[in-house]
């Protein structure tokens, strides 16, 4: 076929982009990926016991803005990934600042407790359940995203796909938050953290190869 | 150098309001440098260098709606490009690398004979009957998506969907044709 005939075909079908922006794709991913995540933890985790005490401290609040923080980092840089020519740089300048911020105040909290009380602190009582929860919740999102990034037009795939494992990883690890009766922040960023990071790294290995166009 | 940005974003801004001859003008115009640009970089196979230019074209086209407006249209045709070129080679299983920084000359092109392609041919062939009936009814110039739907006996919307579709597969297929 010539390439003036292609040009006729796709000028018959002019207009604006079906399905809209990418802020709009990935709006309707942080959708429904949480509400799988919500799904999961009341039907099949269950909310923790004392969920409305739990709800009345700052400590509860902290934990949830800091991982809803890593979402909208994760979400704005997705949204940037999604276009060529543009860079997620200041996004993950964001994630990484907010990680820094939260594993500092947390280790001004260790310092302050004392030293035999500290070591229970940091591992808490469920690490590997943790871990694996947000894992598991993470992944049917981050199926999602990966859909959507590939509808739009990453041109770094491992990045892209990082991007979207820190944003459904964050966005769970949220939706966790309700589960999950840790109280110590250390423990939250040590091991929220490293739930999220492994969802990342997680979109990175699929992204290599599952977000090409 | 920045007026072929200008008169590019404009005609591409009225081909996403709905505006088929800017829109063709924008592609056409867009095409010349893709071929250009193609190459320079592709040594011999000018075959390939078509079959990259019309897949870039149809990507373009498909992801149109990751361009944000009020950014700068060729910059984000030329990252396309790139990103089609690299895929390229990478399907191939060429390792090579290309500067971030030749955009002004991706602007600088020298106009050519629209040339053809054979990946396209055989990925149209490879599509059902009434979507590839109805593309090569739109490619010939002056058949309108309505009269084209009219021949296929659906409404115009409903040729506007399957059209979309079609040139989705499209790309899809010719994605996986030098695999």
């Amino acid at each position: 076929m010539r390439t003036d005939e292609l040009i006729d075909a796709l000028a018959a079908d002019a207009g604006p982009a079906p399905g809209g922006v990418p802020a709009r794709r990935l709006a309707l991913t942080t959708l429904v990926g949480g509400l799988i995540a919500l799904a999961l933890v009341l039907l099949g985790l269950h909310a923790r016991d004392d969920l409305a005490e739990a709800m009345a401290t700052r400590f509860f609040w902290m934990k949830a803005a800091y991982t809803a923080v890593l979402g909208v980092a994760g979400f704005w840089a997705c949204e940037r990934l999604a276009r060529p020519g543009a860079s997620g740089r200041k996004a993950f300048w964001l994630a990484g600042g907010v990680l820094a911020l939260y594993f500092a105040l947390a280790l001004f909290r260790l310092m302050e407790a004392s030293p035999e009380a500290r070591m229970p602190m940091i591992m808490g009582k469920s690490v590997m359940h943790c871990l694996g929860s947000i894992v598991m919740l993470g992944a049917p999102m981050l199926a999602v995203a990966l859909v959507a990034m590939r509808d739009l037009a990453p041109t770094r795939p491992a990045l892209a796909g990082f991007a979207a494992g820190l944003f459904s990883g964050a966005v769970c690890a949220t939706v966790y938050g309700l589960h999950c009766g840790e109280n110590a922040m250390i423990f939250v960023s040590a091991w929220y953290t490293l739930g999220v990071l492994l969802v990342g790294l997680l979109g990175a290995l699929i992204g290599r190869w599952a977000l090409r166009w | 150098m920045t007026d072929i940005e200008t008169e590019m974003k404009a005609l591409m801004l009225r081909g996403l309001a709905g505006d088929a001859p800017a829109y063709r003008q924008c592609l056409a115009l867009l095409g010349v440098r893709l071929r250009a640009y193609f190459t320079r970089r592709m040594s011999g196979a000018p075959g390939d260098v078509e079959d990259l230019v019309q897949e870039t074209l149809l990507a373009v086209h498909l992801k149109r709606a990751t361009w944000d407006p009020s950014q700068p249209f060729t910059a984000w045709a030329h990252a396309v490009a790139r990103y089609k070129l690299i895929d390229h080679w990478r399907r191939g299983r060429i390792r090579q690398t290309l500067p971030l920084d030749d955009h002004a000359e991706f602007l600088a092109a020298e106009a050519h004979d629209p040339g053809v392609g054979i990946e396209l041919d055989r990925a149209l062939a490879s599509l059902p009957d009434r979507q590839r009936i109805l593309v090569s009814d739109v490619k010939l110039a002056g058949l309108s998506l309505a009269e084209a739907g009219a021949r296929a006996g659906i409404s115009e919307g409903a040729a506007k969907v399957a059209l979309h579709r079609a040139l989705k597969s499209l790309a899809e297929r010719m994605r996986r044709a030098d695999r």
